[in-house]
């Protein structure tokens, strides 16, 4: 049979997130035989057949099939009842690439129904860089009224009047998140970071997340290169990745936002484009390839920067050779595999790789580390119930490992992690793997850490 | 549709939360696990927190004559599931508890939601564990599986789900609670009822709560595949290993055809040109003894010129199971569609049945390949069609009455663990005969006389 990966683009020069009906063959590789309850996060919190793949699959051939109709509201919500986490799609024994299918899918409701006001007033900002800049920065202006610091000022909580309003998506006072009140990494930094006998350069897309919540880990990143003797190039003009807004079915959006990275990172010259975010790094290797198939000109640079694409783990233990790590950090560390590192860029070996190999840590693996946490992106605002109950399996294995450190790949997880591991009372440290990296790195060197 | 004051006092007796009306949520509850069965929307899914629940919903349903459909985790490979008369589905994955593990009398007490594999899990740290292993115990429940009285790979030697329901809970359709059986190893108290409904599916009450039975886990274990130039040599293999008195835990066989789709599948190194393989598990609780039926089986397996391959660490046998846990995957990405069906013969026609079976894919030009459980002669001749080619579904069609033919002519049975349900209800007087098919309905209308309880199921209805 054949797959939509194979004929991303239909004879009628469309791809799947233009035409629905493309998907019509996947869907029948579908044989309802449930595999996907034993793995699907959202069915484990919700146990109704409705939260699961098999039936949004059933749902989407009854829409096919003109039994139901698409912008029916119940359907809608039902959609949007999913992660994209494509945890189902590990267990499935006919490989349906549920994945590609749920994006065709709320691309189709995007097109019939127009986006939601308030989406389509965030995503038309995000295709303007600056304006989008502005935007964070007049949030990080008014986070002190809405938000309190913790005693670290690294951590937020919403101030009650707000807590009470927005109690109902988990901004209650207990909510905690990553600070916006703080320099953006890319303007902390040059566009090109020279490195001491640097051998070779990369170019590193930061994403928004590590870019406006977690520069610290962004600087992490680029310290860690440095210290291989590698120089970086962090183009200012590099814009979201555009992963938010594909899973909301704003295709035409993302496919501005995939140009302008593309060209932008073709400027700099580089073989090598590194990501410290799942999501990010999956748009470069598969979604850019998938959303710009059916165009001539950007087509080949989308294929070009797939090939090229690393995740920062494996570039360090399977392009280059990572310097080994001296300096001791004593912790004991369990790390949360997550899901488009894990299951759309297939890391999950080189970070534990790495992690094992940093003198003073006692690795402990968790239970079912490739569960999801139930982030989802914008699903922990949109599902805020479902998700908790989902945080919360995720906080009790890694509570039973004993861990006084959780690290994970992808910052969007450390947003959800952080909010549970508080809720949960344990107060884990949730860093970026490569953080602990860097931080061994320091010691060696014999400088302080602060973090 | 449901009258309005129906699905209001379905509300006000279950609660709001626990009720789903939306035209989705029918969608969503309108199929199991079953190929090439038509879809059927029902009217209403409640989800039942208690017995006491269970008897107010029968008792509505009864007075106004609307169908009841049981439903656990909809895996079932029969249409079991599927609400065929609209009505209302009762799904019982709210009540998912397991109330009791009782290691002293290896025994456990859960509620039909609980999912196979969850009590697995529960028992484990007793040593212990629940042994019928149906391809969804992940996902299946004990409910679900107890009603289709589920079977598993290891069959052979710790048989199926009715060998391990010591006792129940069951409300019936003139709204009566019974419970019946329990944790004593022997109990000859009135009519087996145990054996009664488990595999009932659906058809004469609800379960309730189950009382399982647990073993100790077997220690030690020794898994080796035999590799044959012949379908004979296979057969006459696994006839050898139960003369040899050797019960292994697994005794796994694939046809030839399996063997090439599952190599250009997986690339796992399998040796296409061979007529069949075998995979065979011994285990126990002593080493010696494991030991020695193992090397018994590798003789028997020489005796009738087979290759050996054998394991001997963990990821070894890992990579030998590989072959058969891409045996339906493998088969399934070949066409949109798969067939799967569970006609069983007596061990010594497994060789018969496997001929049998592809001379029949061959007389209707379909591609078919048989795997299955050749230690207890449960096979599954598997056809991967187009469901939307209705030329070629006649022609499955035609092909899966004559295996049901065949494997009756060899002294066989219908189904060996997926049950009767809607798909093969045709059948069924071939194997009964009238007298049987009376005994049935003799059964199903002196506990559910109007036809309530998933009716269009196992027995036909009686259309008055």
């Amino acid at each position: 049979m054949t797959t939509i990966e194979k004929t991303k683009v239909a004879p009628t020069g469309k791809t799947y997130h233009d035409d629905l009906a493309i998907v019509r063959e996947e869907l029948d590789k579908c044989m309802k035989c449930g595999n996907c309850m034993s793995v699907c996060p959202v069915y484990s919190a919700e146990k109704l057949e409705t939260s699961v793949t098999r039936s949004k699959i059933a749902v989407a051939e009854a829409v096919l099939n003109g039994e139901l109709e698409l912008d029916d509201p119940q359907v809608y919500d039902m959609l949007f009842n999913c992660l994209v986490c494509k945890s189902c799609m590990t267990g499935c024994p006919t490989k349906v690439d549920f994945g590609r299918i749920i994006v065709a899918l709320r691309a189709a409701l995007v097109r019939k129904n127009g986006l939601p006001w308030l989406k389509k007033m965030i995503f038309s900002t995000m295709k303007h860089p600056k304006l989008f800049d502005a935007g964070l920065r007049i949030g990080a202006a008014m986070q002190s009224l809405a938000f309190k610091s913790d005693k670290s000022g690294k951590a937020i909580s919403p101030r009650s009047p707000f807590a009470l309003v927005g109690g109902g998506i988990g901004f209650d006072a207990d909510r905690q998140m990553p600070s916006l009140n703080i320099t953006p990494l890319r303007e902390r930094v040059p566009e090109v970071v020279n490195a001491d006998n640097a051998w070779l350069k990369v170019a590193f897309f930061t994403g928004d997340s590590l870019n406006y919540f977690y520069p610290d880990a962004g600087m992490d990143l680029i310290e860690v290169l440095t210290a291989n003797n590698i120089e970086i190039h962090i183009p200012k003009a590099q814009n979201c990745c555009g992963v938010p807004v594909l899973v909301h079915g704003d295709i035409e959006t993302v496919r501005t936002l995939a140009r302008n990275n593309i060209d932008t990172f073709d400027k700099t010259g580089c073989e090598y484009l590194i990501t410290g975010c799942g999501s990010c790094g999956g748009a470069w290797q598969h979604d850019y390839t998938d959303i710009l198939a059916a165009d001539p000109v950007y087509a080949p640079r989308a294929e070009y920067w797939a090939k090229r694409t690393y995740d920062i783990s494996t570039f360090l233990t399977r392009v280059i050779t990572l310097r080994q790590p001296k300096g001791r950090v004593e912790r004991v560390v369990t790390y949360h595999d997550s899901c488009h590192l894990k299951k759309s860029m297939k890391v999950f070996v080189e970070p534990r790789e790495i992690l094992k190999s940093i003198p003073g840590i006692t690795f402990k693996e968790m239970s079912a580390p490739d569960a999801c946490c139930g982030s989802g992106g914008s699903y922990v605002l949109s599902h805020y119930e479902t998700s908790s109950i989902i945080g919360r399996k995720k906080i009790d294995d890694i509570n039973r490992t004993k861990a006084d450190t959780v690290s994970v790949g992808c910052p969007a997880c450390m947003m959800q992690l952080l909010d549970n591991v508080h809720r949960g009372g344990a107060e884990q440290d949730v860093v970026h793997y490569i953080s602990l990296l860097a931080e061994s790195y320091r010691k060696e060197k014999g400088v302080k850490d602060t973090a | 549709m449901l009258d309005k004051i129906i699905i209001e006092q379905l509300e006000t007796l279950a609660g709001a939360d626990n009720v789903l009306t939306s035209k989705v949520d029918m969608v969503a509850y309108s199929y199991d696990a079953t190929a090439d069965l038509p879809r059927q929307s029902p009217d209403i899914v409640v989800f039942p927190t208690s017995a006491e629940m269970v008897q107010e919903i029968i008792n509505l349903a009864r007075r106004n004559k609307i169908p009841i459909y049981p439903r656990g985790a909809g895996t079932n490979l029969s249409g079991g599931a599927v609400p065929l008369k609209k009505g209302i589905v009762l799904s019982f994955q709210k009540m998912d508890k397991i109330l009791e593990v009782d290691a002293a009398n290896l025994t456990a007490v859960v509620q039909p939601g609980v999912i196979i594999a969850a009590l697995n899990a529960a028992v484990a740290p007793h040593g212990l564990i629940y042994p019928p292993d149906p391809g969804t115990v992940a996902t299946a429940t004990m409910g679900g599986s107890a009603a289709e009285n589920s079977g598993g790979l290891r069959g052979l030697k710790y048989g199926v789900t009715k060998n391990y329901i010591m006792g129940m809970e069951v409300v019936l359709a003139n709204g009566e609670k019974v419970r019946f059986g329990g944790k004593t190893v022997k109990n000859v108290t009135a009519y087996d009822f145990s054996n009664l409904f488990v595999g009932s599916e659906g058809t004469l009450g609800i379960i309730t709560e189950l009382t399982a039975k647990l073993i100790p886990a077997p220690k030690y274990r020794r898994t080796m595949m035999g590799i044959f130039k012949t379908l004979t040599d296979a057969g006459n293999a696994v006839a050898g290993i139960i003369a040899a008195h050797v019960i292994p835990a697994t005794l796994e066989i694939m046809d030839r055809m399996t063997i090439r789709t599952v190599e250009d599948f997986a690339h796992i190194g399998l040796p296409v040109h061979a007529e069949a393989l075998l995979l065979i598990e011994v285990d126990g609780m002593s080493e010696d003894l494991v030991h020695a039926e193992a090397e018994a089986v590798m003789q028997v397996v020489k005796d009738n010129n087979g290759d050996l391959k054998t394991a001997e660490t963990d990821q070894e046998r890992d990579q030998l199971w590989l072959a058969r846990r891409n045996a339906l995957p493998a088969l399934a990405s070949l066409n949109n569609t798969v067939v799967l069906e569970d006609a069983t013969v007596p061990r010594s026609r497994i060789t018969d049945m496997l001929i049998a079976c592809e001379a029949i894919g061959k007389k209707y030009n379909l591609t078919l390949g048989t795997f299955g459980h050749a230690g207890d002669g449960n096979l599954h001749p598997t056809i991967l069609c187009d469901k939307h080619n209705l030329e070629e579904i006649d022609r499955v069609h035609l092909a899966v009455d004559e295996i049901f033919k065949v494997a009756l002519s060899f002294g066989g049975t219908l189904s060996g663990e997926h049950g009767i349900g809607v798909a093969k209800m045709k059948y069924l007087g071939d194997e009964l005969g009238q007298s049987g098919l009376n005994l049935m309905r003799s059964i199903k209308e002196s506990l559910d006389p109007e036809y309530i309880l998933n009716p269009g199921k196992m027995v036909p209805v009686r259309e008055n």
